[in-house]
């Protein structure tokens, strides 16, 4: 052990340890970001709910599923696309790894063109964070900002991939790099499976 | 065929199969927002089936289930414990919507 490990009492730092459970630090930093994250969409989520069970006026503003089903078919086909990209990572396919990740990045800026679409339909028919036509106007505070935050993130993960797929594919980044970006790609994923059914699914005209 | 070749296409044999199930479980999902049942239902029922997708996406996607039980078991307790946390309002929802008892 070199001195440098040492403290003044000379117990060891622990500088020499491995890293916690064994996972490779850029991977536990991922997981310790998704888990936060998980922290304030469930916020959001809660908020949501509590507002939705707690107003009378509730409004249920969709008509139809169709694109809400596409939106999550897109999106669940995208954690395959880039599943799919990593393997081709690992197993050293270069050239299918960058064209499975560019693939995924397709996917995410189609789900997030539909999702703006949707967005604009409902502000054309006089939704806006402040009201709508239907019912209370906490419906468009908590609709915008949960579906929102989750645009913010697909936009994010967009970006991610086509940086880390271009620095991949330039030699700069590795397998483990994608590994990485993919965690934060199905957790955007994962999220959406509760989005769907709080948000749209429940609030649906019958 | 390679080795690697045999892992890779034997890999992604797996993910389809889990991908195919998360696609079944979300169709499930829209089948049950037009069954005739009331709110409170149609939403357990809904949130049953996004834990059992998102358990499947973090163990299978995610590769959880690959990692060390000890990390399996920090990701699943801790989160649990804060999203159980965050349920402490849910009375006072329900109190918004019938007044009682504060009102009265």
């Amino acid at each position: 052990m070199s001195q440098a490990d040492l403290t003044m009492e000379g117990h060891s730092t622990g500088l020499t340890v491995g890293p916690a459970f064994s996972i490779p630090t850029k991977k536990l930093a991922m997981w310790l970001f998704i888990i936060a994250d998980t922290m304030t969409f469930a916020a959001c989520l809660v908020a949501y709910g509590f507002l939705r069970n707690g107003t009378p006026n509730w409004p249920r503003p969709f008509h139809s599923i169709t694109n809400v089903a596409l939106m999550t078919f897109i999106l669940l086909t995208s954690s395959l696309t880039m599943l799919i990209g990593l393997r081709s990572a690992r197993s050293g396919d270069k050239a299918g790894a960058f064209r499975w990740i560019m693939i995924t990045a397709v996917l995410g800026i189609v789900f997030a063109l539909l999702h703006i679409r949707e967005w604009l339909e409902l502000i054309d028919e006089g939704m806006t964070m402040f009201k709508n036509p239907w019912g209370t106007g906490l419906f468009g505070a908590s609709f915008f900002s949960v579906t929102g935050l989750h645009l913010t993130h697909v936009t994010c993960g967009v970006i991610a991939l086509i940086a880390v797929g271009v620095r991949y594919k330039g030699g700069r980044y590795n397998a483990d790099d994608i590994e990485v970006l993919g965690l934060y790609w199905h957790f955007v994923d994962l999220v959406w499976m509760f989005v769907v059914p709080l948000v749209y699914l429940l609030n649906l005209t019958h | 065929m390679t080795t690697a070749e045999e892992h890779k296409s034997s890999g992604i044999r797996k993910d389809l199969i889990v991908y195919v199930c998360l696609l079944a479980l979300a169709g499930l999902q829209f089948v049950i927002a037009y069954q005739n049942i009331d709110a409170s239902q149609m939403f357990t029922r809904m949130l049953a089936v996004a834990i059992v997708e998102a358990g499947l996406a973090e163990l299978f996607f995610m590769h959880l289930w690959s990692e060390k039980r000890a990390f399996l078991l920090f990701v699943v307790i801790f989160t649990v414990a804060v999203l159980l946390g965050m349920q402490y309002g849910w009375t006072d929802s329900f109190r918004m919507v019938t007044g009682a008892p504060f009102s009265k």
